[in-house]
């Protein structure tokens, strides 16, 4: 039987070294309960290792949780090893303590909405399923 | 098939990581893409050992698995680990969160590890495995390991899957009597006590060789035991050779030719109940009578499940 709309799959994972993984495992439960195949890898991801999950996993979208500051660096590394491997219409998102004005730095090179702390969790779900739902949509036009 | 699952076919068999991600993601979707799909695959399946790694929540099956196909790398370069969670019957969501254990084993060149989450089906797979299976080892990876979700007594899906079964075993999972019911213990071909490093481990082994002895089996006809520490390592190169010896080196496709057999029939089978099942639901839509034969006490359920089967028989909806 063919499903309409097969569930969303989502990596969420946390690189760097800081360990405040609350956060992402908050993130991971809400997407579960909302009905997506989450993808929980742990604390310390690599970008590349981030990314080959993805690859293997193919996922629709990717949340990263970055408390550590370093948040530039790392979603424009994911960013970068993304279009390296074609993958471009993959989401990738994510939160943490990220300034408004690095948040929008780094819209313009692609990223998704980055969510803060006190973010409504039924915001980012909602986000996470509408952009997906039009990623797939655009994917299948240029398939057909 | 269309041009572009041609060309999927194509780079899946090449060994294309991405395609294979794409393709299993296809399969697991359903429907007719997925059908055409697997029928071009399937003939060049076959080569690949299969091994299932089952057991209880809880019991370390992530973690061996982890180390068990690190220690097996060097007899099997190309790995694909298949890791089987639960999804939550309420919402259909999952936590897939066996990669979390197998950071070290990710590192390694040629191994692929995809996660999947069993989507209402009970037995310990998930609906699309055995396809996915199928796909993995047309993508030319020489050992295929699937993980089941934790399991109880009942869930021996995984045993019809695999070439070898291994059931992973932990201190406190309850006495010598658990060990003699029914089920997964009969279907393993290997049986491992995981956590020797904490406190117990002999005496699980111990209540497990005591219920083969009792067993029709007897002691000879039993799987081996080995006593492992997925977390230290310890015992994890003696359980690697015992999956090499017991694969016979390469000829494992000889060897298990007539299990090979048994789960050919049984996917048969269960094709047929699922298309038998279609057309019976096609058939009582058409023949409301038959159903409310049933409920006045009119006709037994079996007697009507009689009269379907004869019509799809006769090709009469």
């Amino acid at each position: 039987m063919k499903n309409a709309f097969p569930p969303i799959r989502v990596l969420v994972a946390k690189p760097g070294l800081d360990g405040h993984d609350r956060g992402a495992k908050v993130v991971a439960a809400a997407l579960r309960d909302a009905g997506m195949e989450v993808i929980y890898t742990g604390l310390r991801q690599t970008p590349e290792m981030i990314v080959r999950t993805a690859l293997d996993e193919d996922v629709d979208a990717i949340g990263l949780s970055i408390h550590s500051g370093a948040h530039m660096v790392l979603f424009r590394k994911v960013m970068a090893l993304l279009r390296e491997e074609g993958m471009q219409d993959v989401l990738l998102t994510g939160g943490g303590i990220i300034p408004d004005d690095d948040a929008k730095a780094l819209a313009k090179e692609g990223v998704g909405r980055l969510f803060g702390p006190g973010a409504p969790l039924a915001e980012l779900v909602e986000y996470i399923r509408e952009e997906v739902e039009a990623r797939r949509t655009a994917s299948q036009k240029k398939e057909s | 098939m269309t041009s572009s699952a041609a060309h999927l076919r194509d780079r899946v068999l090449a060994g294309d990581r991405r395609a294979v991600a794409r393709a299993i993601t296809v399969l697991e979707r359903g429907g007719e893409d997925a059908v055409t799909l697997h029928a071009a695959l399937h003939p060049h399946a076959g080569r690949a050992l299969r091994l299932g790694v089952t057991g209880p929540p809880g019991a370390g099956k992530s973690t061996l698995v982890d180390r068990l196909a690190r220690e097996l790398h060097g007899d099997f370069p190309r790995i694909a680990v298949l890791a089987v969670d639960p999804s939550s019957p309420v919402t259909q969501g999952a936590l897939l969160g066996d990669r979390i254990r197998m950071g070290a084993l990710q590192e390694l060149p040629g191994v692929f590890v995809r996660s999947m989450a069993s989507r209402g089906v009970l037995g310990g797979l998930a609906p699309a495995a055995l396809e996915v299976l199928d796909c993995l080892d047309a993508a030319g990876f020489d050992l295929l390991l699937v993980e089941t979700v934790g399991v109880g007594q009942s869930e021996l899906e995984v045993a019809f899957a695999a070439d070898l079964t291994l059931l992973v075993s932990a201190p406190g999972a309850g006495d010598g009597i658990q060990a003699l019911k029914a089920g997964l213990l009969e279907m393993a071909d290997m049986v491992c006590v995981n956590k020797s490093d904490l406190g117990g481990a002999e005496s699980v082994r111990n209540d497990l060789l005591a219920a083969f002895e009792l067993s029709s089996n007897g002691p000879d006809g039993s799987p081996a035991i080995v006593l492992v520490s997925a977390r230290t390592g310890e015992g994890v190169d003696e359980l690697a050779s015992l999956v090499t010896n017991l694969s016979g080196e390469q000829d494992f496709r000889i060897r298990f030719k007539e299990r090979r057999g048994r789960a050919a029939r049984r996917r048969i089978v269960s094709g047929l109940q699922l298309e038998a099942g279609r057309e019976a639901g096609v058939i009582l839509g058409n023949t409301p009578e038959l159903v409310a034969a049933v409920v006045d006490g009119r006709m037994t359920p079996r007697d009507a499940s009689h009269e379907v089967f004869r019509r799809i028989l006769k090709g009469e909806t």
